[in-house]
């Protein structure tokens, strides 16, 4: 039974890293706590949902719930989510990253957040969707554990993506200004990196992971309002846990995260499930600030 | 119309209390406390445990005097407003963030399952008004709540005004604009935002209370994340570091909130009515980012507070946040 627990943890700790990663990017490189990010999963998975209606009733792959319409939906709703990060940016964070008074923008993103999640009410409605209605049949994976397609594919992404993420920025030209200017970006722009360029690579990034955790999430859960909300403090929790900053950080606090979340139903019930992240979370700030794999400073 | 101005005014100053706690607390002292709710509602609870009626499923009917329940509700945010501060006052600001969010969250899963102490969703009901016993037509006893509420506006108003002109008042500005100048001066800047922290959000237990004795009804669907937005878009659009701001800008979005929610109320079919309520949250989000980017100092704006002993004239407030710690901000 504890084998079913962890391997639920784990599938819902990889849609949790996805979202974490973005979130420790943009804490990093940015500065600060964006609370707004949980709707960012949130459109992602409503744009999937939207662009997945032009492609209904095409072929599934295998005992996969989707066929390669979802696809194309997903990559579309994370360029869609990637354009509302920007947007978002541009016309509120920028303006006070500006300003002469410098207030203080985790409330804008506070503020932006029960906007955006209620922009979602205002044109999708409250009710929860789904992707496909049809019953996925969960196989046995090991004895004891039985996951559906789906969730396997869930995870498989993940690994994917996290190791993308990770060439990007150990290899490529942009990856390491991101890192410059998250490390000192005084220093960055003194030494000739177009920091708004890293900003808007920054949002893209972070933006794009979340829309496909978002969707992600609706594949294995449902689409709902308020998704996005509901998991923003479990990926602050992840991305708190694994060190702030820290890709791989971020991957495997959301996994801890996830598995310790499905794992404490055994004992507690699933009614302070929520709590368990936050419980967690605080004991990282008070013992290792710093997180298990955060940048020594 | 007198019936329902009343009620408006009862309402529109339960919320300047707990907008004064947070002006002390985000105002004065530059805390982000995104647990507005939860605190708020511990208040509630604390005050329907001790004077509401014998309940038959959960903890209740001590039946103790108003004064009291008030007291009770103050010392309960109190203490959980110390275990919230202890491990997080002396990390970066953000970090307070996250955590009083995380605080607003588990209180409400709290006060959603822990039926034995809240009711759990049914909620706790029959809480009492001041003065229950007394007899009179409804306007009577709403203008009897409306007059407790406004003397505790009053109250906590003179009373900040009095704390942050004091000594103790501008050693917290001191720490929000540089702590280690601050510190330099030999201020223990952990233990000034504590203190600020724990009697904020004293007040807004404070204020909840009044609104579960007001209302006489409370369940966890009373004390939503939206409580603590509406609660900061007053104090943004109000002017924080200002405890008038504070007042002027609780009644003024509480205006703008209920005139929108008749106006939808009014104009949309009961199917759209969802749509209204998210319409009227997205109203005030985009009063609350207007006012950020071009307004930020709010209506009233923060006033330069000098030591009377001191002979110089007020200068024109900077009124200058600090940059967020760890780093250079980002242009």
């Amino acid at each position: 039974m504890i084998g079913q627990y962890v391997a639920d943890g784990v599938v819902t700790g990889a849609t949790l890293a996805l979202g974490a990663i973005g979130l420790t990017l943009t804490y990093n490189i940015l500065r600060f706590a964006n609370f707004a990010h949980g709707e960012l999963l949130t459109f992602g998975a409503y744009f999937a949902l939207l662009f997945a209606g032009a492609f209904a009733g095409a072929q599934t792959f295998g005992t996969l719930s989707f066929g390669a319409g979802f696809v194309l939906a997903t990559a579309g709703a994370a360029l869609a989510t990637a354009l509302v990060a920007l947007a978002l940016d541009r016309f509120l964070f920028r303006p006070l990253r500006k300003s002469e008074i410098a207030v203080t923008l985790v409330i804008a993103s506070f503020g932006a957040s029960l906007m955006l999640r209620n922009v979602v009410v205002f044109v999708w409605g409250p009710e929860p969707e789904y992707y496909s209605r049809a019953i996925s049949i969960a196989s046995e994976i090991v004895p004891g554990v039985r996951l559906t397609s789906d969730e396997l594919f869930v995870v498989a992404l993940t690994a994917v993506l996290m190791l993308a993420l990770h060439l990007f920025l150990a290899r490529t030209r942009l990856g390491k200004a991101m890192r410059a200017v998250s490390d000192d970006p005084a220093l960055a722009l003194v030494a000739g990196i177009d920091v708004q360029r890293v900003i808007r690579a920054t949002w893209i990034i972070g933006g794009a992971l979340a829309a496909i955790a978002g969707v992600l999430f609706g594949l294995t859960v449902q689409v709902l309002p308020d998704m996005g909300a509901t998991l923003i403090l479990s990926m602050f929790a992840a991305a708190i846990l694994g060190g702030v900053g820290s890709i791989y950080g971020a991957v495997l606090g959301g996994l801890l995260i996830g598995v310790a979340q499905s794992t404490s139903v055994a004992w507690i019930g699933p009614a302070y499930k929520p709590g368990v992240a936050f419980v967690l979370m605080l004991l990282a700030l008070m013992f290792f600030p710093r997180g298990l794999l955060g940048e020594k400073r | 119309m007198i019936d329902y101005l009343v009620f408006f005014a009862i309402q529109a100053t339960i919320f300047a209390v707990v907008c004064l706690g947070l002006n002390l607390q985000w105002g004065y002292t530059g805390l982000f406390n995104i647990g507005v709710a939860g605190f708020f509602a511990v208040g509630a609870y604390a005050f329907a445990i001790l004077c509401g009626p014998t309940y038959a499923s959960h903890l209740g009917g001590f039946g103790l005097p108003y004064p009291v329940g008030l007291a009770g509700a103050l010392l309960a945010a109190a203490l959980i407003a110390l275990v919230a501060g202890i491990p997080t006052l002396r990390l970066r600001e953000d970090y307070l963030a996250i955590v009083t969010i995380g605080f607003g969250t588990v209180l409400q899963l709290v006060a959603l399952n822990a039926a034995w102490l809240t009711g759990g969703s049914q909620g706790a009901t029959g809480i009492p008004r001041p003065l229950a016993d007394w007899l009179a037509p409804a306007t009577g006893r709403n203008l009897l709540m409306l007059a407790v509420t406004a003397g505790t506006v009053f109250a906590v108003y003179a009373a900040l005004e009095a704390m942050v002109r004091s000594p103790w008042g501008r050693v917290l500005k001191a720490i929000r604009e540089d702590e280690a100048a601050a510190a330099s001066l030999g201020k223990n800047a952990f233990a000034f935002r504590l203190q600020a922290f724990v009697i904020g959000s004293s007040i807004m237990g404070l204020g909840g209370a009044l609104y579960a004795s007001f209302i006489g009804f409370i369940s966890p669907q009373d004390f939503l994340p939206i409580v603590t937005f509406q609660v900061w878009a007053m104090l943004i659009v109000g002017g924080s570091g200002n405890n008038k701001g504070a007042v002027l800008g609780a009644v003024l979005m509480w205006g703008v909130w209920t005139a929108s929610g008749s106006a939808a109320q009014a104009l949309l079919p009961a199917d759209l009515q969802v749509k209204g309520g998210a319409a009227q949250i997205i109203l005030i989000g985009l009063v609350l980012m207007l006012t950020l980017i071009l307004r930020p100092r709010g209506l009233v704006g923060e006033e330069a507070v000098v030591s009377r002993e001191a002979r110089v004239r007020p200068a024109t407030p900077q009124a200058v946040r600090a940059p967020p710690a760890g780093g250079a901000p980002l242009a």
